[in-house]
């Protein structure tokens, strides 16, 4: 269902060019779920901000359902049926998470279907949906809205960027088991979390911009343990 | 009224009709309507134009309606309102003024409006501002509103303007006594080649007095604004202004913060931030499927209206 083709990204620092992913080649079939690891650098955000269209590849095409994302917006691409939960929440002054909701699922909800988005991701509505989406949250709140305002969109493909990161006193076992429901789409998370390792139906290993490895991962256990993911996995063991 | 008024109306006080109550509007400089009731009472002036509102003591609940429109060209309106409000009132005010202007020539409104709220009462006041019509003719809005706190009474104003007025100023002087607390909230939305100033004077008298200014605007084009406020705290009082100001196109806005803590026991916080819209904001909602426009529309009004 997506395709990357020879995708590489190289951006000029103090005058020399400096590649950060070099010529990715990358098959995604329909309803799996990918997890893209590696360490630190390796260009894992890079590739994911690359097909939704934030940053754009150097040279390469992507091709999603038989299209061509090259030239097409980042809201032209989510309207194809991609979506993008970033590693850093968007915080605004204003909007509220309601807005957020309706904006994500192109429709006014009612507080039941608010509720309904919102419960998944463990908040209660009543207390939510009338809060600014803005810095009086925590980090651990924001990461939580962000994930809902994605799968409330029901995408035929969803993009997570390290979305563990300041996951709150919610448990890391929900947020594995709602990767693992999410059996209708396609679903790619950059990760370097053992869990969300283990979900995985199949683990990109990407490191210095290439890809390593591709595997299950019992296959790819070794190679991960040879890589600083070692050491990033660790820390939440 | 006639269908410009009736429309101006329902912008500026978000009124589908006349409402009941206390109501004194004012149309190109004449009254259309004026009642007073059992508990408010309204009063014209003598020696100039304007109006004396009395709210009797203990009144709670109730509201008064003063919106003036104008919907000639040419036409320069000054007016003097006075709010006096007694001990132990719980009253709404809308106040407010609609300009539609279909000529080529300027039209101004000048509002001076002084509330004297007495011991342990509380006022909450809306103003609305609107700038409409064809013409080439400006439409010109100076507000000046004075307010009067006394010991544990309370005041919340908002005051909104959203694009079409050419030019304004817009001047609040405050002054607090004990245990008085006022709450100020200011949108403005300014374009083309509109200039918006602001000025807020809040002097904290007494004991346990509080402000808190919030000013959120937003300028596009051309336009320009320009941000003033002097919290004076000469007691053990508290002061917080909050100026949030997004600039768009070739726009710009100026904020000036002074804060002066006389009585070394106040405590005066001044925030201000003006900038474009983050691009990680727009980037956000474009995930989402909107365009960038429609996500810049989005954020405004948020910011705004949020």
């Amino acid at each position: 269902m997506l395709k990357l083709e020879n995708v590489s990204y190289v951006v000029e620092e103090n005058g020399k060019n400096k590649t950060i992913l070099d010529n990715i080649n990358l098959d995604f079939d329909d309803k799996k779920l990918y997890v893209i690891t590696g360490p630190n650098g390796s260009g894992k955000s890079t590739l994911v901000k690359i097909i939704i269209g934030i940053e754009t590849p150097t040279t390469g095409n992507i091709v999603f359902n038989g299209i061509s994302l090259d030239g097409l917006e980042i809201n032209e691409r989510a309207n194809l049926g991609i979506s993008y939960a970033f590693q850093q929440p968007v915080k605004f002054k204003g909007l509220k998470v309601r807005d957020l909701l309706d904006c994500a699922t192109g429709k006014k909800n009612d507080f039941a279907s608010l509720c309904h988005y919102l419960s998944v991701v463990g908040l209660c509505a009543r207390d939510y949906v009338d809060r600014p989406v803005d810095d009086k949250l925590s980090g651990g709140e924001l990461k939580r809205i962000e994930l809902a305002m994605v799968l409330c969109r029901e995408s035929k493909l969803n993009i997570f960027d390290e979305p563990e990161a300041g996951i709150d006193l919610w448990s890391f076992d929900n947020l594995t088991k709602i990767f693992k429901s999410l059996s209708n789409s396609t679903n790619i998370i950059v990760s370097h979390q053992k869990k969300i390792l283990e979900i995985a139906d199949e683990i990109i290993l990407l490191k210095n911009g290439k890809i390593e490895k591709v595997g299950s991962y019992y296959q790819m256990l070794p190679y991960i343990q040879n890589t600083q993911c070692e050491k990033l996995r660790g820390d939440h063991e | 009224m006639n269908k410009i008024e009736q429309a101006l109306l329902e912008k500026i006080s978000n009124l589908h009709k006349i409402p009941a109550g206390a109501v004194n509007i004012r149309s190109n400089g004449e009254v259309v309507k004026r009642t007073s009731t059992s508990e408010i009472e309204i009063v014209p002036k003598n020696d100039k134009s304007g109006i004396d509102v009395f709210v009797k003591p203990n009144v709670v609940g109730k509201s008064v309606h003063i919106p003036v429109l104008i919907t000639v060209g040419g036409f320069d309106d000054v007016v003097y309102n006075d709010f006096y409000i007694a001990e132990n009132c719980d009253v709404t005010i809308v106040a407010g003024c609609g300009i539609h202007n279909s000529t080529c020539n300027t039209s101004t409104h000048n509002g001076i409006h002084c509330f004297h709220v007495s011991k342990n009462s509380k006022v909450k006041y809306f103003e609305s501002h609107v700038g409409e019509g064809e013409g080439s003719g400006d439409k010109i809005l100076n507000p000046i509103t004075k307010i009067y706190l006394e010991s544990g009474s309370q005041m919340l104003m908002e005051t909104i303007q959203i694009e079409g007025v050419s030019s304004s100023i817009r001047k609040t002087f405050a002054s607090l006594k004990d245990n008085a607390k006022l709450s100020i909230s200011e949108k403005l939305l300014t374009t083309d080649f509109q200039t918006a100033k602001t000025q807020f004077d809040v002097n904290l008298l007494g004991e346990n007095s509080s402000v808190e200014v919030k000013s959120r605007s937003v300028a596009k084009n051309y336009s320009m604004q320009e941000f003033k406020s002097n919290i004076v705290g000469k007691n053990q009082c508290f002061g917080h202004v909050e100026c949030d100001g997004i600039v768009l196109d070739e726009a710009r806005i100026i904020s000036t913060p002074k804060i002066d803590a006389v009585d070394n026991n106040a405590s005066l916080i001044h925030e201000a931030a003006i900038g474009k819209i983050a691009g990680e904001e727009l980037t956000k909602l474009m995930t989402l499927g909107l365009t960038k426009q429609q996500a810049e529309e989005m954020i405004i009004q948020g910011f705004l209206m949020g």
